[in-house]
């Protein structure tokens, strides 16, 4: 199998060509074939995670929380039940975990075992998240991983580090930007990014998302 | 298997993290493909998530570092359907059908799929009362069992503190066997980064993990 170790980055950027797309077909042929699966619901749960699962619903939660204290209590206490309570999108199963960056501390998720991920409310994961440098290193070197995203924290914050090893997932609120007072939750989502959410990113500054 | 190459926190070597900008969900057809078909198939309930995740770590060690993420969800695939009798070798050669199917407990029509887009529940009633509360001191055990187990290894004999009880949850190391749910307390235990690391490790860094009962012994 020639393809196999085409590929420098390993697991970083695997993205197998002819090969798997022949394996791929004639495996699902083979299922459909003897009954097991039905190509129509395929397409259904890849539609839904190309087009509605993503992190444009986390990003609403995080905007409700700053803009509603009350929300972002129930938030912190119990994740999912706050997630259901908007009703948007689709619903959120258990066990949703919401945590707060501060001045003080900032947070970053990973899961070192595999790729867990709260995909109800950020989509499926990115490449990067399920990558042996990310999952090697954000253990052991938060800091480092941090620069690799160019993100750079005062000398003086804690990383609290998330290592998502059971079914409990994580999602980080990060800090609201200055200069966002009065803005619509609308607007304020648009700050939101998706690694601000893991913890790998902050939440974009006004002029930034101006231009994004 | 417990002691393979998926258990990575702490490895050093991998290089640096690097991020694509505006990536898509899925970079081929295939990898959505397996994706759904891993679901649909997982949905007749044949085996667990925990099996699932085990039979990755079985995978042969350059195959698992070697393959895409995808790929390893089909060669992970392929080795359950053919475990359980489902598809034969035969088969997967031939690239089509060549005998009738098994009847499995439920199949996914496209009208399921909606409500599989919840994640489901993992939180089980139990009589027994936890044993750690918040703010307990406890140490991870050192094990190495040759099976599944979600304790990784740079946690083992290292010592903590409860930061949260999460409720009691399925015991991946049984559920992976098929041996049944065996619910079990679970709990966040935070480490500060020189009990895991060492003396020159940064001690403004906590991690924590996700720790099943079992996995934990008093301080």
């Amino acid at each position: 199998m020639p393809d196999d170790h085409a590929h420098s980055h390993g697991d970083a950027h695997g993205s197998e060509l002819s090969e798997m797309e022949v394996r791929v077909r004639a495996l699902e042929t083979i299922l459909t074939e003897k009954g097991y699966i039905d190509p129509a619901a395929l397409d259904r749960i890849v539609e839904a995670f190309e087009t509605r699962i993503g992190p444009r619903n986390g990003a609403r939660l995080v905007a409700r929380a700053w803009s509603d204290p009350e929300f972002k209590s129930q938030l912190l206490a119990d994740a999912t039940a706050a997630a259901n309570s908007l009703g948007h999108a689709g619903r959120v199963g258990s066990h949703l975990i919401a945590v707060e960056n501060t001045p003080q501390t900032h947070n970053l998720v990973v899961c070192t075992l595999c790729s867990c991920y709260p995909w109800e409310v950020l989509g499926l994961p990115p490449n990067w998240y399920k990558s042996a440098p990310y999952r090697s290193r954000a253990v052991i070197d938060p800091k480092g991983v941090l620069v690799d995203f160019g993100v750079t924290l005062p000398p003086d914050t804690a990383i609290r580090v998330w290592d998502s090893t059971a079914e409990t997932r994580f999602i980080v609120i990060p800090m609201r930007p200055a200069g966002t007072a009065g803005w619509s939750e609308e607007r304020l989502a648009e700050l939101v990014t998706r690694d601000s959410m893991i913890g790998t990113g902050l939440a974009l500054e006004p002029q930034m998302a101006a231009t994004a | 298997m417990t002691n393979s190459l998926h258990d990575m926190g702490g490895m050093h070597g991998f290089g640096r993290v690097e991020a694509e900008p505006d990536e898509p969900p899925f970079h081929e057809r295939w990898e959505g493909r397996v994706f759904a078909m891993q679901r649909a198939v997982g949905f007749a309930g044949l085996w667990t998530i925990d099996a699932g995740r085990a039979s990755l770590e079985a995978l042969p060690p350059l195959d698992y570092l070697g393959s895409s993420y995808y790929r390893r969800w089909f060669l992970g695939l392929e080795r359950r359907l053919l475990r359980h009798g489902l598809v034969g070798e035969d088969e997967i050669a031939a690239g089509r059908s060549l005998h009738p199917g098994a009847a499995l407990p439920r199949t996914m029509a496209a009208a399921d799929v909606e409500r599989t887009l919840t994640r489901g529940e993992f939180a089980r009633p139990t009589n027994q009362p936890a044993r750690f509360k918040e703010g307990d001191r406890v140490r991870a055990k050192n094990i190495n069992p040759a099976t599944h187990t979600r304790l990784p290894r740079y946690a083992r004999g290292k010592t903590g503190n409860v930061e949260a009880v999460r409720g009691c949850h399925v015991f991946p190391d049984t559920a992976a066997l098929g041996a049944g749910e065996n619910p079990q307390w679970l709990y966040t235990v935070a480490f500060p980064a020189p009990e895991l690391w060492g003396p020159e490790a940064d001690p403004a860094v906590m991690v924590s993990i996700e720790a099943f009962e079992p996995y934990l012994d008093p301080a």
